[in-house]
């Protein structure tokens, strides 16, 4: 090879680089054999513990939840798994028309017209979902409910730094007396302790001031919930974690992102629409790419490139595997759990839900002692924390239930949590 | 690639055909009502409150456990990718990506964490985190690391809000310019737009290389800073990137390194120690994660001393007692960028693939790809025009103006090369050289793969010189000819609608 180039030794190829700059060392450890790589990988995982080790109620915008064999046998082929962004739409038509679907099954879950091909996950595809609305508005303030998941505010907070942008947290009671002069209001619901809020007389308040209304919200939710569209939203946000997508400590996860006909020309990403072939044969491209950096550069809606393309077919896999039934199925049984437990764990002195709304699958305990969390663990039970910034639920314990869930768990954090209650009463003699 | 078999759709309920062809039927042409596997037990009790419950139907279709499976496999058959054939698509680095490292991944101390555990049950996971941001921040010559930003241009827009942050807390807020050659990434100035800066495009010379008089005549105490890659999207080493880091820094700004042509350098030379003040790195090209379609990726920032206050957080870092935490307490930091502290499972995946290489594995590849790109160069040459001539780095750009004359397009081109059962080069891109083929072989094909591929490119050109017009018409192979994209975009038909 080398002669062919006509050169003696790769070094030649190499006079570009300053002479002085070259050769460092990195640092990196010898390298491994598979075998070996395999055990040192194995011997790290074995320092953590994983979910499936005990009970667990720790949930929010990532659930521990029940995934079919058949999603990652067919989502992580290697046909899916390492072909990368379709460029190429003739030899792309798994990768488009999986992703066509995926928007497709979006639209029935959130009842909304267009869903785009993923954004990286909730907490920034919440943020997008702000610019766009900033965009269609032409304002720059945003009023966010504070009761949206704390990540997804921070996130949200971070990307407005950008543009300067002027982010309002106001309590969710508050959020429809605040739409005056707002881009959007953005409403969680079920919100971050789990309780259900009212979101069409928040879409209307923010119609009422030209503002658009957000709604941050959860894929299981909405199969039993009515769902954003229907509600007023213009726009819906969530987390696609939950839909056979491994919790993996934080990703990668899926951003999905859907809106009203009339919002598409500001989303950003990527967006798969049907076509056809020279022959007449129906195809999907890439398309309205002019809202594109790779097209548009400095005026694109967005700067993302790379998505989530991989978890979108995941999802797509597991929204056709679960089919309505199933995915009633699983938020049911996540919902009915959650009660069973809330109604088990108010027998305990001292122990209560902690606000008086409707919930779903996810509420807040107020427990009597504080710092339960820990003797919880000790048990081997996770559990989530409460709200930071809210005056009420910050010393709450917030308890998801997923299909996952069951009574033998909801009977072990019952004891735990017995017995931790009348330890805190009764502090062990010294 | 055979060709799949087009099928005359048959509607659902009816069973009536319609008049749609079609590779494979919609998820929704297969719904037959009342079908489903039996994944969750049904649940009798319904505890939500009427006044929240769902009215509409919930339209997802109702199909067999064996229709799902047959469904996406036969749409993976439908797909090119790395584990089915060569895929040279410049500046995205389609290296192989070993299966080690996707079961890494999968262990379930790995895959089976909730991002809020405590600490005491995650410890394996930020020892990873932690080891790789070590090793990534030897590799490129920088102080400190975030894993959080989910691709590279999640990662530039994360630092160009650091650099506006960091010129702010010097009391310097006049600064509205960012600066970008005329050779970059589209995201380089999307992600300078959405920190609110504005962007001037500056010229490359005649060796590809940035323009450093038109650079010196732009700069001026307005600017934020300069996006810099490098190797450069001609696949160009920047014979003067100190000089173009000085000039930068002496009115003030920074330099960001687009890190997306990181595998030429592995080794020879760390982007640290260059001039520049930050580079990402894109985890899913370099150290070979899979690209899945089209992501996810990971971006990892890695950053000089002064800018690592400003770094998102929550950071990853080795606690004194040798155990590992999160920590918080960072008040200049831009704050998160992404709900939790990175795409773990992408980090496992390269944390697998860099200790399996180690450091003279790395290095390897890094000439390795420098080597199979100038070869497959050194086959093409007389044919194809080079863009600038120059020895490539770990890619290279053609212009196929001279066959434009001839007939056929750098489009036409790459529609041929399915037929010849190849995935197509970049095409088009970088924007400054006409009828541009982007082609990165990458250091994992063997030498007859890269002979394949070239003898294909040859016979394309002398089809072109000859008869033009059956280059036009590719590709006839693959599953499907070519698509009208003009039409998708002004009738956009973007879901299923009964």
């Amino acid at each position: 090879m080398l002669e062919a180039i006509g050169v003696g030794s790769v070094d030649d190829l190499l006079g570009a680089i300053p002479r002085e700059a070259r050769g460092a060392v990195m640092g990196v450890p010898e390298g491994l054999t598979e075998a070996e790589v395999t055990a040192h990988l194995a011997a790290i995982a074995a320092q953590d513990r994983p979910a499936g080790a005990g009970p667990f109620f720790l949930g929010g915008p990532v659930q521990r939840r029940y995934i079919p064999a058949a999603v990652p046998a067919l989502a992580l082929r290697g046909e899916f798994l390492t072909a990368y962004t379709p460029y190429q739409p003739e030899v792309s038509q798994g990768t488009l028309q999986a992703i066509w679907e995926f928007q497709s099954l979006g639209c029935e879950l959130f009842g909304l017209d267009v869903a785009n091909a993923s954004m990286y996950e909730g907490g920034t595809a919440l943020a997008e979902a702000a610019f766009m609305a900033v965009r269609a508005t032409g304002r720059k303030k945003v009023v966010v409910a504070r009761e949206t998941f704390s990540q997804f505010r921070d996130t949200l907070r971070t990307y407005a730094k950008g543009p300067d942008l002027e982010i309002l947290e106001v309590p969710t009671a508050e959020l429809a007396q605040r739409a005056e002069g707002a881009a959007c209001l953005v409403v969680q619901h079920p919100d971050a302790a789990g309780g259900l809020v009212d979101v069409r007389t928040i879409a209307d308040a923010a119609h009422a001031a030209g503002a658009l209304c957000v709604q941050v919200t959860e894929p299981h939710a909405c199969a039993v919930l009515e769902p954003p569209g229907a509600l007023g939203a213009d726009l819906a946000v969530a987390e696609g974690q939950p839909l056979g997508i491994p919790m993996s400590f934080g990703g990668p996860y899926l951003g999905m992102l859907a809106c009203r006909e009339a919002l598409v020309r500001h989303m950003p990403g990527r967006i798969v629409g049907r076509t056809e072939d020279t022959r007449g044969v129906r195809g999907f491209v890439n398309t309205l790419q002019t809202r594109e950096q790779h097209i548009r550069r400095e005026k694109a809606t967005s700067n993302i490139c790379t998505n989530e393309a991989i978890a979108a077919i995941t999802a797509a896999v597991y929204l056709a595997l679960l089919g309505p039934r199933g995915m009633r199925a699983a938020a049911s049984r996540g919902a009915a759990q959650a009660h069973a437990l809330a109604a088990r764990l108010a027998r305990i002195p001292g122990c209560a839900v902690a606000f008086d709304r409707p919930f779903l699958d996810r509420f807040p305990l107020r427990t009597p002692a504080g710092a339960l969390y820990d003797a919880l663990l000790a048990d081997g039970i996770v559990v989530g924390l409460g709200l930071r910034d809210d005056p009420v639920l910050a010393d709450a314990l917030v308890l998801q239930c997923t299909e996952l869930t069951t009574d033998q768990d909801i009977d072990a954090i019952a004891g735990a949590l017995e017995r931790a209650v009348a330890g805190a009463r009764e502090p062990a003699r010294a | 690639m055979t060709q799949p078999s087009v099928r005359t759709q048959v509607a659902p309920d009816t069973g009536a055909r319609t008049e749609t062809p079609a590779l494979e039927p919609l998820l929704f042409e297969l719904h037959r009502e009342g079908r489903s596997g039996r994944h969750i037990r049904d649940e009798a009790s319904d505890p939500v409150p009427p006044d929240f419950a769902r009215q509409a139907p919930l339209g997802l279709p109702e199909l067999s456990e064996l229709q799902v499976v047959r469904h996406f496999t036969h749409l993976s058959q439908l797909n090119y990718a790395v584990d089915t054939g060569f895929y040279p698509l410049g500046s995205c680095t389609m290296k192989y990506n070993p299966k080690v490292n996707d079961r890494a991944a999968s262990l379930p101390g790995f895959a089976d964490l909730h991002p809020l555990q405590p600490d005491e049950t995650i410890q394996g996971a930020l020892r990873l985190m932690c080891e790789l941001q070590e090793m990534l921040a030897g590799i490129t010559g920088f102080a400190a690391v975030s894993l959080q930003p989910a691709a590279g241009a999640h990662a530039e827009f994360t630092a160009i809000l650091m650099f506006k942050a960091y010129h702010h807390a010097r009391g310097d807020t006049g600064r509205r310019r960012v600066i970008v050659p005329d050779s970059a990434h589209g995201t380089n100035p999307a992600s300078a737009a959405m920190c609110g800066f504005d962007v001037t495009t500056v010229r490359s010379d005649a060796r590809g290389n940035i323009d450093i008089a038109a650079l010196e005549d732009t700069l001026g105490d307005d600017v934020v800073g300069l996006m810099l890659t490098n190797p450069n999207t001609l696949g160009l080493f920047e014979e003067r990137v100190r000089e173009v880091c000085a000039a930068v820094h002496k009115v003030g700004g920074l330099v960001y390194g687009d890190g997306a042509n990181l595998n030429a350098l592995m080794g020879l030379a760390r982007p640290g120690d260059l001039g520049l003040d930050c580079v990402h790195i894109n985890l899913h090209k370099t150290f070979s994660t899979p690209h899945g379609a089209g992501g996810p990726g990971a971006g990892p920032l890695c950053v000089k001393a002064p800018l690592e206050p400003y770094l998102p957080s929550p950071r990853v870092r080795r606690n004194d007692d040798g155990t590992f935490g999160r920590s918080l307490d960072h008040p200049d930091s831009v704050g998160r960028v992404r709900s939790f502290l990175g795409s773990f499972g992408v980090l496992v995946r390269a944390y697998t693939y860099m200790r399996s290489l180690g450091e003279e594995g790395l290095a390897e590849a890094s000439r390795d790809a420098i080597l199979a790109a100038n070869y497959l160069l050194s086959r093409v040459r007389s044919t194809y025009q080079l863009a600038y001539e120059r020895t490539c780095m770990h890619e290279f750009v053609l212009t196929a103006a001279k066959q434009k004359k001839q007939g056929a397009s750098a489009l036409d081109i790459a529609k041929a090369l399915i037929d010849e059962g190849f995935h197509p080069p970049t095409v088009y891109f970088p924007l400054i050289v006409a009828e541009a083929l982007m082609i990165e072989p990458t250091e994992t094909e063997p030498k007859e793969t890269l002979d394949a591929f070239a003898d294909a490119l040859l016979r394309i050109a002398r089809r072109i010189e000859t008869e033009p017009g059956t280059v036009r018409d590719a590709p006839l192979r693959a599953p499907l000819r070519r698509l009208d994209e003009v039409g998708a975009a002004r009738r956009p038909v973007l879901r299923y609608r009964r």
